[in-house]
């Protein structure tokens, strides 16, 4: 069987004192909370940590709270399963609850964390394989190579974004708050991300990600529409984030965030636009989608073929609208059955 | 035979006997197996597809602290292996060339894995790449580069060609001649348990193997041939399988990478594959592409067919000559074909080996039929089930290509699946985007044929009875799951009249237990019932004669049951099953007895009709309703109505469990499942990505049970293990055309390939995707056949139907 390197694992119980641990061991060191993506990508050895600074015994890292009023914070280290089955997130925040729910297994959502999910590494065919296979085939820039597999004239790396929960955060305006050892800071979850397979995220590699900060829910309504094979364990190869602020009939505020066709979250944000002043009509909803569809760009390193996953948006898109909008929108797909 | 109510345990919905081992945990698989001091081996394999190997350095690997030994195929004598024995093209580690990545290069045995493995990366190979052939096509274009230097041409590994009858007068006199072509992606068994395997080489000299096989038999043979030791020093156990489906039933590197490593280590040595190496091993559904010309009446019937089939084969030959019989033979069991032709071709191509996976070379052409007769249905405007059911093979009968038909409950089960699905109301009825589907199929009940020529049994069982009354029953055979020792405590637990839970069962030891040829076929409940049901009569024998002594009855008048020997028409008056044993053994010594099984010599006499013939045909008949998202072209089956002739229920619980599992298996094959590859290597070797349908992608399924009681089962029991796979594929391909109007002539019908469809019936064009073509046909000259009612097999089918007869309505047998 495949095994895991040998690593240290540190086990801070403040976060004060995983940073000090993060900054100590510097390019060396990686943080670990649930470890379900983790662990795999280790033993495959797309990661190399000398030292893995434990999270799951921080307090702080723990917990929900907050209300529809205020806002919620959800703590990084809020498993997959508290997220979805929180009575005050199903309430307030139903997209994020079945977001979270659309994770992989129920086993992996007893382990894996929101924090996890938010920061969860980009993905491609080429590189979530073996080492052996990795260097049957030559390593992609992503580890250990230098050319990008995917295409190789870009000058980055296309792994694509694969956090469930990124385009509906992103879509709510959530917030996540970041403490390094130069102090915290509380960024927009759009800040946090950069189409760049490799540095997908602009947190820096000493700064932990304690917490997501939910806004307060004010006629936000939001949902999240997800395109896999199964209904469990498949990553997403497409996600809609979807969130309107809604006055009576006429959307106000429109975001609607794209899941895995990018190296990060994608914003559509023409398509958003559309949307503000008006009636979410069946017509509006099919002009919407179509907008939408335009800044999917999917390549050919995940699962189902590219062109599918390019025509799928317009539907997934068309879908989670009318879903908001209150129509019909016929059976939900398979991949969606266990959702919230 | 005795009726269905006289039995106790036959026919009872029982647990498994290994149940309880399985639920607590308690099972030791191959890989919880840890001997003192046991080192631990990984294979390097090879990361190009094809290549001459021109060096390999192990200095460096050797080197490495906590390594014991490091080997190349240089450290086995120069013999090849392989199943069959017409295709020895094996070596344990490749010493000249490589042929798909996954070939084992090399092995090291070390401390620990991890260690085992870091040295792997340290073994230096020099490879020099060589042209690569990824396809059917490539393979009959490319005739310079070969990927093996024997078969029937260039990179073809076999090609055959039967004919029975005079096909193309046949089409000459149909109304409608209809052609097809269909293509089916390979896909892979994707077992629970990864194989594992454990060598100890004792200080005597004798190896012993445990290993996660379906086979331990041929792997018993395959052993001493490569290790150049005699059998009688070599044994193999095969351990408990976490699934098989057929991708267990080769002999492997691994495993005699083990057993050199004990020998030259003394140590015991363990490979546990990972997920991956799983992928390469393989030996899964061969990717064929099919071509099929039927003539009809114009009410349908069947004039006469003519089938073509190209396999890839993959790097080796595995069972593949087998595989290439099998997608030809079995098209006449269902339907009678007057006249058919069959001609197929395996090529080699550089990816791993394909070989049996459950309906072994039969899913792939089913489903080709049951599509081309639904067309040829839709043509003539008749209902598709219709067309069939008035076309069924008779029973007791013989096919063309000389088959020999036993009970059949096939229009049994059509109608039990057209009833409880509400076919009538449903077929063309449905609103769109909603459609039903159905498939009818056979499958054998045991191969004929040992993969090696002899005339020794199939299988053998010896029973003994202890003092206490213990039984304990020993054969070669290997539960791989599906219950197979479970079949054999119930089969003598009933002959005996005592209760399973009494009864040891010692399985898949080839020190310990007479041979059994392994579960592959679907040949264990058959033949293992059998031959445990004559040694436990022999045994019952003795019994009743000791017992009829001390009750002054005869021995006829006797009965065992509920761990009793009784007078029949007076209960009272008999003794326990403890006590009639001891009276047995004191009257006649040691309690033992051997029952041996040797399937029906009925095939035909010419080359090639060893695969095919079986005691007995089992037959399944589904309906599948199925909802098309129009937009995304999602198929997601509503619910699935399966009636399968089973014979006989042994234990109805564990064929209904054969039965979902077979329609699960088969939906991921129909939907999803395929190994597919990119610059030579397997895409998705992983359980993640290789996407196989879960428990939320399975519908509800409603299994009936259709009981013929054939007279070649032990109680009646035909097969079930396999055959209930094969309706479904083509059930779900005919719903999706009943439900929006396209036809997908390639598995896996993805969602992208029936939106293709739609876009083609919204542009006006014919709805159907799939393959436009074939390779043009370079099939040896045909082996024509006389038809069985051109010779003397009329009298044979007479002697069949009489014996069939007898034994149903005679006396117990």
């Amino acid at each position: 069987m495949m095994r895991l390197p040998p690593f240290r694992y540190l086990a801070p119980r403040s976060v004060a004192e995983a940073v000090r641990q993060l900054a100590d061991h510097g390019p060396d060191a990686m943080v670990v909370a649930g470890g379900t993506d983790l662990y795999p990508n280790m033993k495959r050895r797309q990661f190399e940590p000398r030292v893995l600074v434990g999270l799951r015994g921080i307090r702080e890292l723990a917990g929900i709270r907050g209300s529809a009023r205020q806002g919620m914070v959800l703590a990084a280290g809020a498993t997959l399963t508290q997220v979805s089955n929180h009575p005050e997130v199903l309430r307030h925040y139903p997209a994020v609850a079945r977001a979270a729910d659309l994770v992989s297994t129920p086993q992996l959502r007893n382990m894996g964390t929101i924090g996890g999910n938010v920061c969860v590494d980009t993905r491609c065919n080429y590189y979530n394989q073996s080492y052996a296979w990795r260097k049957a085939i030559g390593f992609c820039m992503k580890k250990d190579g230098d050319i990008c597999l995917v295409a190789p004239g870009s000058d980055r790396c296309l792994a694509i974004s694969s956090s469930d929960t990124a385009p509906v955060l992103w879509s709510l305006g959530a917030s996540v708050r970041l403490v390094g050892p130069k102090g915290e800071r509380v960024i927009p979850i759009s800040a946090l991300y950069q189409d760049d397979g490799i540095q997908y995220l602009t947190k820096a590699a000493d700064e932990i990600l304690t917490e997501i900060v939910l806004p307060p829910v004010d006629g936000l309504r939001a949902t999240y529409w997800k395109l896999r094979r199964r209904g469990s364990f498949d990553f997403p190869v497409l996600g809609v984030g979807v969130a309107l602020r809604m006055e009576g009939e006429v959307c106000r505020e429109a975001r609607i965030v794209l899941g895995a066709v990018a190296s990060q979250p994608r914003e559509a944000a023409d398509a958003g636009r559309l949307l503000v002043g008006e009636r979410l009509t069946p017509e509006l909803i099919d002009r919407v989608a179509e907008a939408a569809a335009k800044p999917s760009k999917p390549l050919d390193n995940t699962d189902l073929v590219y062109h599918y996953r390019k025509r799928m948006t317009r539907v997934y898109v068309a879908r989670a609208l009318r879903e908001l909008a209150g129509l019909p929108v016929g059976e939900f797909p398979l991949g969606m059955t266990a959702r919230n | 035979m005795s009726p269905k109510e006289e039995l106790a345990v036959i026919g009872k919905p029982l647990p498994k006997v290994d149940a309880w081992e399985k639920v607590a945990g308690d099972t030791r698989f191959a890989d919880d197996l840890f001997l003192p001091r046991m080192a631990y081996a990984k294979i390097l394999r090879s990361c190009h597809p094809h290549a001459l190997i021109k060096r390999i350095e192990t200095s460096r690997a050797r080197a490495l602290p906590g390594v014991y030994a490091v080997i190349t195929g240089a450290d086995f004598p120069p013999v090849k292996f392989g199943i069959m024995p017409t295709s020895q093209d094996e070596e344990v580690l490749c010493t000249e060339k490589v042929r798909f990545v996954g070939d084992p290069v090399a092995a090291v045995a070390a401390v620990d894995e991890e260690t085992a493995e870091r040295a792997t990366e340290l073994i230096d190979v020099e490879y020099e790449v060589l042209p690569t052939i990824m396809s059917i096509e490539q393979a009959l274009a490319q005739e310079k580069v070969r990927i093996h230097e024997y078969g029937d041409g260039p990179n073809i590994h076999k090609a055959v060609s039967l004919e029975f009858g005079d096909v193309e007068e046949a089409f000459r006199q149909a109304h409608l001649v209809r052609e097809d072509v269909f293509y089916f992606e390979g896909n892979t068994h994707l077992p629970m348990e990864q194989h594992a395997a454990v060598a100890r080489w004792g200080p005597d000299g004798k190896l012993t193997l445990w290993s996660s096989t379906q086979t331990p038999h041929y792997v018993h043979r395959a052993m001493a041939k490569v290790l150049g030791l005699p059998m009688s020093h070599v044994r193999v156990i095969a351990t408990p399988n976490g699934g098989g489906f057929g991708g267990k039933s080769d002999p492997f590197s691994h495993e005699m990478v083990v057993a050199r490593f004990a020998q030259l280590t003394g140590r015991p040595v363990k490979c546990t594959l990972t997920r991956e190496e799983v992928f390469y091993c393989h030996r899964g559904r061969h990717p064929v592409l099919m071509w099929v010309k039927t003539g009809v009446t114009k009410t349908g019937e069947i004039l006469g067919m003519h089938f073509r089939s190209w396999l890839d084969g993959g790097a080796y030959g595995s069972y593949g000559v087998a595989s290439t019989y099998y997608t030809g033979v079995l098209q006449t069991s269902t339907y009678k074909v007057p006249v058919y032709k069959f001609e197929g071709m395996r090529v080699f191509t550089n990816k791993p080996p394909c070989g049996p996976k459950r309906g072994h070379g039969t899913p792939q052409p089913r489903y080709a039929l049951e599509c081309h007769l639904d067309k040829i249905a839709a043509d003539l405007g008749l209902d598709p089930v219709e067309l069939r059911r008035r076309q069924l093979v008779d029973e007791f009968s013989m096919t063309a290509n000389h088959l020999t038909i036993t009970t059949c409950g096939l229009g049994e089960c059509i109608d039990k699946v057209v009833e409880a699905s509400g076919w009538r109301d449903k077929f063309r009825k449905l609103p769109p985007g909603r459609g039903v589907g159905f498939a009818a199929s056979a499958y054998i009940t045991g191969a004929g044929l040992p993969i090696y020529w002899n005339k020794m049994p199939h299988s053998g069982v010896i029973v003994k009875i202890d003092r206490g009354g213990g039984v304990t029953v020993f054969c070669g055979s290997t539960d791989i799951g599906q219950g197979s020792d479970s079949v054999l405590a119930y089969v003598v637990a009933e002959v005996l009249g005592i209760a399973p839970e009494d009864i040891r069962v010692v399985t898949g030891d080839t020190d310990l237990t007479p041979v059994d040829l392994g579960s592959y076929s679907s040949r264990v409940t058959i033949m293992t019932g059998n031959a445990a049901k004559e040694a436990a009569e022999k045994l019952q024998g003795l019994l009743f004669d000791a017992a009829a002594k001390k009750l002054d009855v005869p021995p006829s008048a006797l009965e065992a049951r509920a761990r009793r020997i009784f007078v029949r028409d007076d209960p009272d008056k008999g003794m326990s099953f403890p006590d009639a044993a001891q009276l047995a053994e004191a009257a006649y010594g040691t309690l033992a007895a051997a029952g041996s099984y040797t399937p029906p010599m009925r095939g035909g006499k010419f080359k090639g009709s060893g695969v095919g013939p079986t005691p007995a045909y089992s037959y399944s008949a589904c309906v599948v309703e199925v909802a098309v998202d129009p937009e995304t072209g999602e198929v997601r089956p509503v619910e699935i109505w399966i009636a399968h002739d089973v014979g006989r229920a042994i234990n109805p619980l564990l064929v209904e469990g054969q039965v979902e599992g077979s329609i699960y298996m088969g939906l991921g094959e129909a939907l999803m499942e395929e190994q597919v590859f990119r610059k030579g290597l397997h895409k998705i070797p992983s359980m993640l990505e290789y996407k196989s349908p879960t428990t939320l992608e399975t519908p509800e399924i409603r299994t009936v049970l259709v009981e013929t009681l054939d007279p070649e089962g032990p109680f009646g029991a035909k097969e079930s293990g396999q055959g209930p796979l094969l309706p479904v594929i083509p059930a779900i391909a005919n719903a999706v055309y009943d439900a929006v109007g396209v036809r997908v002539d390639e598995v896996p019908i993805t969602p992208e390939k029936v939106l293709k469809g739609l876009d083609l019936r919204a542009q006006g064009k014919e709805p159907r995707v799939g393959p436009e073509r074939v390779p043009a046909a370079r099939f040896p000259e045909p082996i024509r056949v006389p038809l069985p009612g051109e010779d003397s097999t009329l009298e044979a089918q007479a002697t069949i139907y009489r014996r069939a007869i007898h034994r149903r309505e005679g006396p117990r047998s």
